[in-house]
């Protein structure tokens, strides 16, 4: 049988990658000593950090305090790491708005180079999950199957599974992910931002995290078998069609079939 | 049977009609006059929708066609795309060959065939001479059988018709096919195969967790150790799957009893709703919620994962966890409590 | 029996036709029903769309079966869709797989399959709505009205179990709510449970009995209930609209042969268009996307489809605690306690009041308007404001609890909270049905004001008229008879207060029905009489001839 994925791979491929998750992952537990090494993908200058500082206060002290300790309004920010600096203020949702049952994605307010200054302010304050490096998200080493039984288990129940998001409690929901980069998924995950919980790299590694990347990418480019996917919002998008749409044309052609023509 | 002695040859008398007779209502001027429609006067109006009838039929053939393009020239695809087009132009093609045909003959009936409504009388459903026959030959039926003349026979077959099919409820017993008795039926629900020492693994992967592993925040996903070599895996996971959270002790209300649950903040709870089964799986790790996606029901982690909105009706089940000489992290003993949705003998 | 002269027939179609009529009596059939007079209104195809797409589900569900494998027996997937290669599932899963990916036009016969059943139970509902509205159900078709809202129940359970057959994630956690509701049941719900899925849940075993009972117990009763409903609708004739020549003791339309029949067969092939058109071009039920069944994932946005809805609404309205004291009572019996899982078995009521409301309502009507004759000829819904109200606050009370299933992509779609959608939910769930009932009954009697407005001062003509005062008014038209008579060919019930019996004694059970019929009919707008009319002519004789003038000018 061929390959839906024009992509062919070895047979193998699969079994020598597993075999080569489960080394790295029994080497993980082996050196085991902090669950989020800042895998230090890029290094920043002391400058970089200066500048970032100067950043931080004017942008984001008032809730977070001039030193990022967290006030009432907002969380310390000590030990979160790069990664979720780039996840937050890279993906717009930092600086908020408005404080509101959660931050949500928007046009982001600062430049890469900003938000990487910012990054590394903040990363110097303690050690947390670094920016992922190109090969962290590298799809083409991912295993697709093996990175939607991860997702089954961790993420469908908040985001859907076929990563079209969901409701969570009040106001709160977990947002469809299926046109956020590969970067940002990687360091959601590594960071849990807001209500998210954190998948550390004990929990989901660094391989199967590739995995997941490598999942969704896949089924967002692949789009649906069946024609228009309704949203991938299940039975009630479909209910929702058949009494709306397909009763209309029924009705129409009802109306037609019993009408007297001129 | 009842009275009917008042019915007469000429008025059955028991059947009434809503009628319109009533003097204060207005006389029904009968059918409209008929409207000849264009075909019916105009030949050439004929001739048109004769011409689209068949246009509608050859439409019909074209679908057909589309449908053998689609299955054999897009043919055994292997992407993606190729099966949406080939489901695309499939559907197409039938909806064609079949609105062709549909829609032709309506045409046809509404143009071309005679459009005069036409009356016809309702008959009555039950004339009072056919009942008066059927009674007389039910009565001679009863009669020749004798049964009213012999009780005897009659209330033995009765008993006998009333019990010979309780056998065939009672064959339904070995539907359960584990041949459990009523016991372990009830029993089976109030165990899973948490057990002393048993290691806390991730779903799917089988590997154990470390408690330094779990930090605070995140959210692990848990079956018991060796879960895959058991019987009934699926069935076992129904009932053993964990979820296991780590919280600052601080926010939690513990009650004494369950003080040596938990481990340094981390603790394991039942992921199966108490309401009526879901996997309660979606984590909030801010305000520590627990959110079954199917109902809504919301549990609070920090106090003892005790039902705060929605249709649970009883706390999620906590599994006593403590870490080994390794440092890996295993369950104390079973839940204490059964997990899953509440069931008559739980008690 | 020997005849004087034996037909022979001359050409070959004759022969066999003269073949068959000889042993089976053809002739007289077609006597019977060649001719046979249907009426003719798009509001009676509804029954008919129903009965077409089961013949699809079973054209289609037929090919399924050549292809599907209902073992839960543990397997790995190897088929062509690449992000679930290598993951463990059941055979009926990968059967399903490769249905939609190694089949050709599997997919298709997949999604024809579905959809149609979704329109299947859309069509019985909608068209156990128009037969509710229209008053069809009374005498001497209420049999035919339980046979219907059978034939509902058989299609829900016949969707339902279809439904779970692919034994994915999503209808595999359909079955774990089913599971958790057997078990709530008092006493025995232990038992059905285990019992049903063969041990514990989700055994190795409920795929098969499903698959058994989709495939053949349940689409078997639902032929022997079309042919039930067949023949009672062959027995009592069809209904039909009042209107000019049409009375309680005929039938007006066209025969059987050819229109009747010409029009029906072209709207299966219409039907079956439709079905293949939102087949070809919209998805439904994307197992791939859902992943194989497993105790520990879902997702989010787990639903029902969409007949199955209004229960699993139900469900998540009702609480599980009233302030701190749990639903789930634990009774305290001398030998323990045993649960009462109120919390599950309260919201199976509504389900029950509205399926036994719906079953007892021809007799809840008729004992109301004491009402034993026979009725051939429909309502229209504003002329049984009655009706029409408690219609509707039925409908209503489903669509809140419709609308409760979905609750989670309210919240998302609409951006509101969660919590909060609920909390509304289930203030309408007690409101909803009350102000239905009230607002719905008002627009019916609004609209029959409306009727005698047009046949008492004829129709708005359109033409706006200058007094030479400087007033403005516009023209009203007289109706023509024909049209006059559609306004006024109706019965309006009045209230029957309870009555004495023989004895003089007004029993119980008549007060209330009085109570009842006052509550009915107490508001009620009767039909223009004559008299009625001519008095308005009186009044205003000279506007209506000259306005009924100036319309025939128009025409």
């Amino acid at each position: 049988m061929k390959a839906l994925s024009q992509r062919r791979r070895h047979p193998l491929a699969a079994v020598a990658l597993l075999l080569m998750g489960l080394l790295i992952t029994g080497g993980l537990y082996a050196a085991a000593g902090s669950v989020n090494e800042a895998k230090a993908a890029t290094t920043y200058s002391a400058s970089d950090v200066d500048e970032g500082n100067k950043l931080f206060v004017a942008n984001c002290a008032t809730c977070h305090g001039m030193n990022a300790e967290g006030t009432t309004d907002g969380p310390s920010l000590v030990g979160v790491g790069a990664a979720a600096v780039d996840f937050q203020v890279g993906t717009g949702r930092m600086p908020m708005q408005m404080q509101g049952p959660q931050a949500q994605a928007k046009p982001k307010q600062f430049g890469d180079e900003e938000t990487q200054k910012l990054a590394a302010y903040v990363a110097s304050l303690g050690a947390g999950p670094a920016v992922p490096d190109d090969e962290a998200v590298d799809t083409t080493e991912g295993n697709s199957a093996a990175g939607g039984t991860v997702f089954r288990v961790n993420c469908a129940m908040c985001h859907n599974a076929g990563a079209a998001g969901g409701a969570l409690t009040r106001g709160k929901f977990a947002p469809g992910i299926s046109d956020v980069s590969s970067k940002h998924i990687y360091e959601a995950m590594a960071t849990g931002p807001q209500n998210m919980p954190v998948f550390n790299d004990s929990n989901i590694t660094p391989e199967e995290k590739r995995d997941v990347i490598t999942f969704l990418q896949e089924i967002d480019a692949q789009g649906s078998a069946g024609g228009a996917s309704l949203g991938s919002l299940g039975p009630v998008s479909e209910g929702l069609l058949i009494w709306t749409g397909g009763l209309a044309i029924v009705i129409a052609f009802t109306i037609w079939l019993t009408s007297r023509p001129s | 049977m009842g009275d009917h002695s008042h019915g007469s040859p000429n008025d059955p008398g028991t059947v009434a009609k809503a009628g319109q007779g009533s003097v204060e209502s207005f006389q029904d001027p009968g059918l409209p006059p008929h409207r000849p429609r264009l075909a019916d006067v105009d030949p050439r109006a004929a001739k048109r929708a004769e011409r689209q009838v068949t246009l509608l039929f050859v439409v019909s053939i074209l679908g057909t066609a589309l449908f053998f393009v689609a299955y054999f020239v897009v043919g055994r695809t292997s992407t993606f795309s190729g099966i949406r087009l080939q489901n695309t132009l499939l559907g197409l093609g039938t909806a064609f060959a079949m609105m062709g045909i549909g829609v032709g003959i309506v045409h046809w009936a509404k143009t071309l065939m005679p459009d005069h409504e036409i009356t016809e009388m309702r008959h009555e459903i039950r004339p009072e001479a056919e009942r008066q026959e059927a009674e007389a030959m039910i009565g001679d039926i009863l009669d020749e059988t004798g049964i009213k003349r012999r009780p005897l026979i009659r209330n033995s077959l009765i008993a006998a018709v009333a019990l010979a099919p309780i056998p065939a409820i009672f064959m339904f017993r070995d539907l359960d096919r584990t041949g459990a008795t009523a016991n372990e039926i009830v029993d089976r629900l109030r165990y899973t195969m948490w057990d002393k020492d048993t290691k806390l693994v991730r779903d799917p992967s089988g590997t154990p967790i470390k408690a330094s592993d779990v930090q605070i925040g995140s959210a692990f996903h848990v079956i018991p150790e060796g879960l895959d070599d058991t019987e009934d895996p699926l069935n076992e996971k129904a009932k053993a799957v964990v979820l296991l959270m780590r919280l600052d002790p601080r926010e939690m209300e513990i009650s004494p009893e369950r003080e040596t649950w938990h481990h340094d903040g981390i603790v394991a709870y039942s992921k199966i709703c108490t309401h009526v089964g879901c996997p309660v799986a979606l984590y909030e790790q801010q305000t520590h919620h627990l959110l079954c996606p199917c109902h809504q029901s919301t549990f609070d982690l920090t106090q003892e994962c005790k039902v705060i909105f929605g249709p649970a009706g009883h706390a999620l089940p906590q599994l006593p966890i403590t870490v080994d000489s390794e440092g890996y992290l295993v369950a104390q003993s079973d839940f204490h409590e059964p997990v899953g949705p509440s069931y008559w003998e739980r008690g | 029996m020997s005849s004087t002269t034996e037909y022979r027939p001359k050409t070959s179609t004759g022969k066999i036709a003269n073949f068959v009529d000889t042993r089976v009596g053809g002739s007289a059939m077609v006597k019977e029903f060649g001719r046979k007079i249907f009426p003719d209104h798009w509001s009676f195809m509804f029954g008919e769309v129903a009965l077409y797409t089961f013949v699809i589900l079973l054209i289609s569900g037929t090919f399924l079966t050549f292809f599907f494998d209902p073992s839960m027996a543990h397997t790995v997937y190897e088929g062509s869709y690449n992000p679930l290669k290598g993951v463990h599932m059941s055979v009926a899963m990968a059967s399903t797989m490769d249905i939609s990916f190694d089949v050709r036009g599997g997919l298709f016969m997949r999604q024809v399959h579905h959809w149609s059943a979704l329109l299947f139970v859309a069509a019985v509902s909608v068209h156990m709505l128009r037969v509710f509205f229209t008053g069809a159900f009374r005498k001497p078709r209420e049999l035919n009205w339980v046979v219907g809202g059978t034939l509902l129940i058989l299609a829900m359970a016949a969707g339902f179990t279809g439904y779970s057959l692919p034994d994915d994630l999503l209808s595999g956690n359909g079955l774990r709510i089913i599971d958790g509701v057997i078990k709530a049941l008092p006493v025995v719900g232990t038992f059905i449970s285990a019992f049903l899925f063969g041990g514990e849940f989700p055994g190795t075993a409920i795929i098969g009995r499903l698959y058994m009972m989709h495939i053949m117990l349940v689409p078997a009763l639902i032929l022997l209930m079309i042919g039930i409903h067949l023949f009672m609708v062959v027995v009592h004739k069809h209904t039909q609209y009042r209107g000019p020549g049409r009375t309680n003791d005929n039938v007006v339309g066209f025969p059987v042969g050819p229109v009747y029949a010409a029009k029906a067969g072209g709207f299966f092939f219409i039907v079956f268009g439709i079905v293949a058109l939102i087949s070809g071009f919209f998805q439904i039920n994307p197992i791939w996307n859902y992943g194989p069944y497993d105790p520990s994932p879902v997702s989010a946005g787990t639903q029902p489809d969409w007949y199955i809805g209004w229960v699993d609404g139900a469900l998540r309205l009702m609480p599980g605690y009233l302030g701190n004291f749990s639903l789930e009572w634990i009774i305290p019996f001398p030998w323990g306690g045993n649960n009462l899982i109120l919390n599950v078995l309260i919201p199976m009521i509504p389900a029950a009041i509205l399926i036994g409301a719906m079953f007892a309502w021809p007799w809840i009507e008729r004992w109301v308007t004491k009402d034993d004759r026979e009725h051939h000829l429909l309502d229209r819904p504003r002329n049984a404001p009655f009706r029409t109200g408690v219609g509707v606050a039925g409908v209503i009370w489903y669509c809140v609890m419709w609308c409760a299933a979905s609750s989670d992509l309210i919240a998302t779609h609409f951006h509101v909270s969660l919590n909060d959608v609920t909390y509304w939910l289930r203030v309408l769930f007690f409101l909803g049905p009350i102000l239905g009932f009230i607002v719905a009954r008002r627009i019916a009697l609004a609209l029959q004001r409306k009727d005698r407005e047009i046949v008492l001062h004829g129709r708005e003509a359109g033409v706006i008229q200058m007094s030479p005062e400087g007033g403005f008014s516009e023209q009203h038209a007289e109706l023509d008879v024909y049209k006059r008579y559609k306004l006024v060919a109706f019965e309006s019930h009045e209230v029957m207060p309870a009555e004495a019996d023989s004895t003089g004694h007004v029993s119980r059970g008549e007060k209330a029905r009085g109570a009842v019929s006052k509550f009915f009919f107490e508001d009620r707008v009767a039909p223009v009489t004559p008299s009625e009319l001519e008095a308005a002519h009186g009044h205003h004789a000279p506007a209506i001839e000259e306005s009924s003038e100036d319309a025939s000018i128009d025409r």
